[in-house]
């Protein structure tokens, strides 16, 4: 059984046609990178997933169940683990206590153990030194790294992660890919928008583009990325 | 720089030691000063909870004058017309409050946002037009408590001051540990994430639904209690004067957003600025009111954390700590290294 299918998925706000019948399907354990025109519907897909909207039309299994209208924090707790693409901390709180937010309701942790969660998020991502801060003071870079820890925190069998290479150095490149690779090991699948595209090549064993609400390709990231339809719509060739 | 984080403690000593003093209010005070603090008693006690609601769960009533109007009516039903001894009708006008708050929620908890503020404020005017029409209760120009009713709280004046100034205290340390040991609990975890970014927090699993309906339950029997505290000080109910506006809803709001929206702190400070400043600006007649909007007006615009938001950016530091930390283990690995939060100096602090 897939992770996740979507069905025939429809999503316009006011006039405005966002996703169009979209059919996807996620395997269990697999990483699927996303790419796509801004404007695409990228983010509206996670959103859609993720309980922010409810579809217009359509459907979407997770585990063999549709969750299209069920609320963000049951499908949260069904552990689908998101980050934002524009950082939202809970800015006054500590960076430590954002991510025990997740630890606690999303993971569903006893405080024990949601603080032990926390404690490891913190060092994989690399914010443990930070915990103390409010989060309304870090950097975009630590904002997003407190978005992918968040996501973590709730020990997520799906994890929906929006643009959070954008602005790496090299090695912090390096250092995310480690992570995500971890926490795939630990048995999650992954969708990764992303536009920094070495990152999703080395990583996403499928590649799909997005394009006005529906798919334009999909399959092996290097015949997509190769696909002379995708280059005259992405690469703008 | 000096550390102010030194002072933490001595201040929270301070705090503590102010409320046990205050808890012996009737043996330390005179009848006018225990008269002006159950007044304030009364009004922290609808701070808290507005902050409560409109701070944390996003829940933005203009309508709490209803519950305490309720709470003001049901005393006197229960003691004037059932004879029930006052110091348990009390209790009674809670329950009376938390019993209007169900059907209430179930109306206002279809709207969002401003309409849901004018919902509960629709629901809190209609309460009015009930309580004037209730028979036996003075209708339109309410009615007094009878004499009896008083000389239960006490055989002499004195007695009835000292009962009533410890209803209200009690009700606002009641309060004042409800609210507090929400916040450090999961829940108030919860409603702290969703005070900063309710999506966010619904997409980590923080129950938003479920924290409102917590909320809204949790503060309304406060409000009616309050309402009834406030009936036997006052010795007479009014639709005009028992479901004011102004007083029970209008300038709480003020006091809470001049305070500071959002924290423990700031309800009380706001609570206590107005009552410092009432006696001058009483002078001014309905200027009053003006004057207060303006104040919470600029307030908003200039420092939304609040007169508490601009102290705690030079403190440093929470006077009532209601914030998480780590294991000793994980904190002791950074020590010497960046310093925790509120050890920092005020100048390694940017503007938020
Ligand atoms: N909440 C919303 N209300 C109205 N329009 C929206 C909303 N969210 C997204 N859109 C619109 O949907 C389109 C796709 O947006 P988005 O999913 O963010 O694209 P991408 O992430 O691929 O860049 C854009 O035109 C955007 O303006
Ligand atoms: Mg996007």
């Amino acid at each position: 059984m897939n992770l996740v299918e979507i069905r025939r998925l429809s999503k316009s706000f006011g006039g405005l046609s966002v996703i169009n019948g979209l059919d996807l399907q996620l395997g269990e354990n697999e990483i699927l990178g996303v790419i796509g025109p801004n404007g695409a519907g990228k983010t509206t897909l996670f959103n859609l997933i993720s309980g922010v909207h409810a579809p217009s039309e359509g459907s979407i299994f997770y585990r063999g169940v549709d969750i299209g209208r069920a609320q963000a924090w049951d499908r949260c707790r069904l552990g689908i683990g998101r980050t934002f693409q524009v950082p939202r901390p809970y800015a006054r709180m500590s960076v430590y206590e954002n991510v025990l937010v997740a630890a606690v309701h999303g993971g569903g942790l006893s405080s024990r153990a949601a603080r032990k969660e926390a404690e490891q998020a913190l060092d994989l991502t690399g914010l443990a030194r930070r915990y103390a801060e409010p989060a309304g003071q870090l950097t975009l870079l630590d904002l997003k790294r407190l978005e992918l820890c968040r996501a973590l925190a709730i020990r997520p069998r799906l994890l929906l992660l929006d643009e959070i290479a954008g602005g790496l150095t090299d090695a912090e490149s390096l250092a995310l890919l480690d992570i995500v690779r971890q926490v795939h090991r630990r048995g999650a699948a992954i969708i990764w928008i992303e536009h920094v595209l070495h990152a999703l090549r080395r990583l996403a064993s499928r590649l799909v583009v997005l394009h006005g609400g529906g798919l334009l390709a999909d399959g092996d990231p290097e015949a997509v990325l190769a696909d002379p339809r995708v280059k005259a719509v992405y690469l703008g060739e | 720089m000096a550390k102010l984080t030194s002072y933490a403690a001595p201040l929270r000593g301070l705090l503590v030691l102010g409320a046990v003093a205050l808890a012996f209010g009737p043996w330390l005070f005179g009848g006018v000063t225990q008269i002006f603090l159950t007044q304030f008693f009364c009004m922290l006690v609808l701070a808290l909870m507005w902050n409560l609601l409109a701070g944390y769960a996003d829940i933005v009533t203009l309508g709490q004058h209803g519950f305490v109007g309720v709470g003001a009516y049901a005393l006197y039903g229960f003691t004037a017309l059932g004879g029930v001894n006052p110091f348990v009708a009390v209790l009674l006008a809670g329950l009376v409050a938390f019993l209007v708050a169900i059907p209430t929620m179930a109306l206002v908890f279809r709207l969002r946002a401003v309409y849901l503020a004018v919902g509960t404020w629709v629901v809190a005017e209609a309460l009015m037009l009930t309580a004037g029409k209730l028979p036996g209760l003075g209708q339109g120009s309410g009615a007094s408590l009878p004499v009896a009713v008083a000389r239960m709280l006490g055989a002499t004046p004195s007695a009835r001051f000292a009962s009533i100034y410890w209803l209200a205290f009690a009700l606002a340390l009641a309060a004042f540990l409800t609210t507090y040991l929400l916040l450090r609990s999961r829940i108030g975890l919860g409603l702290t994430a969703m005070r900063d970014n309710e999506e966010a927090a619904g997409a980590m699993g923080v129950d938003l639904r479920r924290a409102r309906i917590l909320c809204f339950l949790l503060t309304a029997p406060f409000l009616g209690v309050a309402g009834a505290v406030i009936t036997l000080q006052k010795l007479r109910v009014s639709p005009m004067s028992s479901f004011s506006v102004n007083e029970w809803t209008v300038f709480v709001i003020f006091n809470v957003v001049i305070g500071g929206i959002g924290s423990l702190e700031g309800p009380i400070l706001g609570t206590l600025l107005f009552f410092v400043l009432r006696d001058h600006l009483a002078d001014l007649g309905p200027w009053h009111l003006i004057v207060l909007g303006a104040l919470s007006i600029a307030t908003m615009l200039l420092e939304p954390r609040g007169l508490w938001g601009l102290a705690r950016r030079a403190l440093n530091f929470d006077l009532i700590p209601v914030s998480r930390a780590p294991s000793r283990e994980f904190a002791a690995r950074f020590q010497g290294g960046p310093t925790p939060q509120g050890e920092r100096e005020i100048s390694a602090h940017p503007a938020e």
